[in-house]
């Protein structure tokens, strides 16, 4: 194909095909990758699975207070396969951030947040909270209780910033409370937001191809026995992780479709009728716990933010010279102390926050910081690493693969 | 590898399980309700058309004086095995208000294959009006707008009892052991034979709830059965293109190790 007259001709004007094959044939990987390293890939599929699901959607929905819910409901009853694409783009949301999430604890685990991959982290956590804002808009546009309730307690708590707080919510709103402005700038922005995801993404790997993925044993590779060329090892195993993971979610979409899902929004939005208990979807409740883990309404919002923000600079929190957790015990064991961590906020979100549960989530939303600020730290100095191997491919040609 | 794969799907399970509170969460304020057996559980249920038939049967006896049913049209009663022309009879047997006419004026017809179900009421304060200040919820999407919906909504009908003694039933509400709050304004809206079913099976209480929530979940679900014969058929060929994707990948890394 390379040696086609045409390809060849577009190619010396725009090295695109050249660019392809140094960056998705050639590229050379580390040998040793396991299948946590499936979850990059992934991501990367279920945005493009969400963005074609979603245009398709938009073709027939309405963004209007009056028609939203009929439009959904329209879609799932007389539009040709309309239940399958609306009940793919609303597990599809889940899936992401199983798949993102998954993602960054690998990347925790493996200190591939460390030097010189520093950027490609922080980018990484910028795809996080795009991708957060995406998924809360979208999660509006059916108009039902939840989505209404989600979306007045959210974007509420901009209000508790000093002096201009209430002007900021209005401003939000297109208006005096969440109404139909606020339902069309969301749609807006819910259309929007997935390319600039894609952009992003483009950044991320850019920076991720500047020095190559990490590995399991987090050492750089020291020649090209360590390296093998991404296609055909990589494009294989992802594609063979691509099937298991569709397993699972054509589970999800078939035959439990609206179970990560609340039964409230089946209840067309009504702004005088609260719901009893006022939860966001799953993948924010661990936030939403450490929000609602203390009194003071700024303070919550400022813990919220914090909890993402504190990403950012974790390159710079851990000192320690060491990337895989394979080499380092006591932070491995402290990292799935933080994995339980997440989960008991995750059900202490969808508590009322109250009695034990608020005891629990102010818990763990105080070991959550602890992690990251005192302990993360302390084990850069005091912990000490196991020895390293010295390449990537000695212990690969010597014990068989795990 | 294997020894990672496990951990990947228990996280991954862990993650699911840990979602569940959030339904939970909601139940937990009305009682646990009993669970039922039904036609349409599991990947292999479906629709038993000779239940939808009563189901609906007794929602159009009983339920729809107060409830309306707008997502339905007269002619997705095919869904329940009626042909063309039973369903062009019975939508005829209602008055819709269409118009206005060309004399500017609105007027009366005959129901329509097309035509939603009519609605009991013209308006929801004309509705709160006839029930004591409460609005009879549309019922299309009933059965998925609840925690557990369909057990739900057989224990509601059928769970009409008594008041405990120290109970302070407010005036015009009713007992009722799973709404939450357990005072409804709905009074009890199934009695023994209360609708003579056509094909003699005996109208009891719990025939008549079990049937009717049949009906309210196919109300609510309508593409339930397209969605599991789908769903099996794709989960057949993932799984054999993720086996053979596997094979392949195993023979693509013989050399590597
Ligand atoms: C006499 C009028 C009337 C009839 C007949 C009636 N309902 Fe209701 N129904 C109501 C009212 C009023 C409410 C609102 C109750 C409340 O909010 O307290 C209601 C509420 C409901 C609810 C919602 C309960 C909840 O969890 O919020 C369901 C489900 C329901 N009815 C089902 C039915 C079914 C099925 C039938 C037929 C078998 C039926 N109803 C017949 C008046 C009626
Ligand atoms: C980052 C990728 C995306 C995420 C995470 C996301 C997330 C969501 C979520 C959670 C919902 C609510 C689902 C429900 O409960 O019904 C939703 C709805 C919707 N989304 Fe997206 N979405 C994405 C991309 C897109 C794109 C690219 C479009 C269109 C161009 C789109 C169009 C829609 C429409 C029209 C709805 C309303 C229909 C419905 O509720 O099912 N989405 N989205």
């Amino acid at each position: 194909m390379m040696n086609h007259p045409l390809v060849k001709w577009i190619d010396h004007r725009l090295p695109i095909i050249t660019l392809m094959n140094k960056e998705l044939n050639e590229y050379p990987t580390p040998r040793n990758l396991n299948y946590w390293w499936n979850f990059g890939s992934l991501a990367g599929i279920i945005l493009v699975i969400m963005i074609l699901t979603g245009i398709v959607l938009a073709m027939q929905y309405t963004p209007h207070k009056d028609y939203a819910f009929d439009s959904v409901e329209r879609i799932m009853r007389d539009v040709n396969f309309g239940w399958m694409l609306r009940y793919i783009h609303a597990n599809g949301a889940s899936f992401f951030f199983i798949v993102v999430y998954i993602h960054i604890f690998r990347g925790l685990y493996y200190g591939s947040y460390k030097a010189p991959r520093e950027l490609l982290w922080m980018i990484g956590v910028v795809i996080l909270i795009v991708m957060m804002a995406t998924a809360f808009m979208g999660y509006v546009l059916p108009w039902g209780q939840m989505s209404f309730w989600g979306a007045t307690v959210i974007t509420n708590l901009f209000s508790a910033v000093p002096v201009f707080g209430e002007a900021i919510v209005t401003w939000l709103w297109g208006g005096f409370s969440v109404d139909n402005a606020t339902l069309n700038r969301f749609f807006a922005l819910h259309y929007l937001l997935p390319f600039v995801l894609v952009a992003i993404v483009v950044l991320h790997l850019w920076a991720l191809h500047r020095f190559g993925s990490n590995n399991p044993l987090g050492i750089d590779a020291k020649g090209p026995q360590d390296k093998i060329p991404f296609n055909p090892y990589y494009t294989i195993k992802d594609a063979f992780g691509l099937g298991v993971c569709l397993i699972f979610f054509a589970w999800f979409v078939f035959f439990a479709p609206n179970y990560l899902g609340h039964p409230d929004n089946y209840i067309p939005a009504n702004p005088l009728s609260t719901p009893a208990h006022i939860v966001p979807e799953w993948y924010f409740l661990p936030f939403y716990a450490i929000l609602r883990s203390i009194d003071n309404k700024l303070l919550g919002v400022v813990a919220m933010f914090a909890s993402i923000f504190v990403l950012f600079i974790l390159p710079w929190l851990d000192r320690s010279p060491v990337r895989s957790g394979k080499f380092r015990p006591i932070f491995k064991l402290f990292f799935w102390v933080l994995v339980l961590d997440c989960i008991v906020l995750g059900i202490c979100g969808a508590k009322p926050a109250e009695g034990k549960w608020l005891y629990i989530s102010r818990i763990g939303t105080f070991w959550y910081f602890l992690h990251f600020f005192v302990i993360i730290p302390l084990l850069g100095i005091l912990e000490r690493p196991r020895p390293l191997p010295a390449s990537i491919s000695e212990p690969v040609l010597k014990a068989p693969a795990e | 590898m294997k020894k990672l794969i496990v951990p990947a799907f228990a996280a991954a399970l862990t993650l699911g399980l840990s979602l569940a509170p959030s339904q939970q969460a909601v139940a937990a304020e009305g009682v646990a309700v009993p669970q039922q057996k039904w036609s349409f559980d599991g990947p292999f249920g479906h629709y038993d058309k000779m239940e939808l038939q009563r189901g609906f049967q007794v929602f159009r006896e009983v339920c729809a004086s107060c409830h309306g049913l707008k997502y339905i049209a007269f002619r997705d009663l095919a869904g329940l095995g009626y042909s063309p022309e039973e369903i062009k009879q019975m939508a005829e047997d209602y008055t819709i208000t269409d118009g206005p006419g060309d004399d500017g004026e609105m007027f009366d017809r005959p129901g329509k294959a097309s035509d939603r179900y009519p609605d009991p009421f013209p308006n929801d304060k004309a509705a709160a009006a006839s029930n004591g200040g409460a609005i009879p919820p549309d019922l299309s999407l009933m059965a998925k707008a609840r925690p557990d919906g369909a057990n739900y909504l057989y224990a509601l009908m059928t769970g009409y009892e008594d008041p405990p003694a120290d109970f302070d039933l407010l005036e015009g509400l009713h007992y009722n052991a799973y709404f939450p709050g357990h005072q409804i304004a709905m009074p009890s809206p199934l009695f023994e034979d209360g609708v003579t079913y056509g094909d003699e099976t005996p109208a009891t209480v719990d025939q008549m709830a079990h049937d009717v929530t049949a009906f309210l979940m196919w109300a609510a679900e309508p593409k339930m059965e397209e969605r599991k014969e789908t769903g099996i058929k794709v989960l057949i060929f993932l799984v054999i293109f993720t086996v053979l994707l596997y094979a392949a990948k195993r023979r693509v890394w013989r050399d590597i190790h």
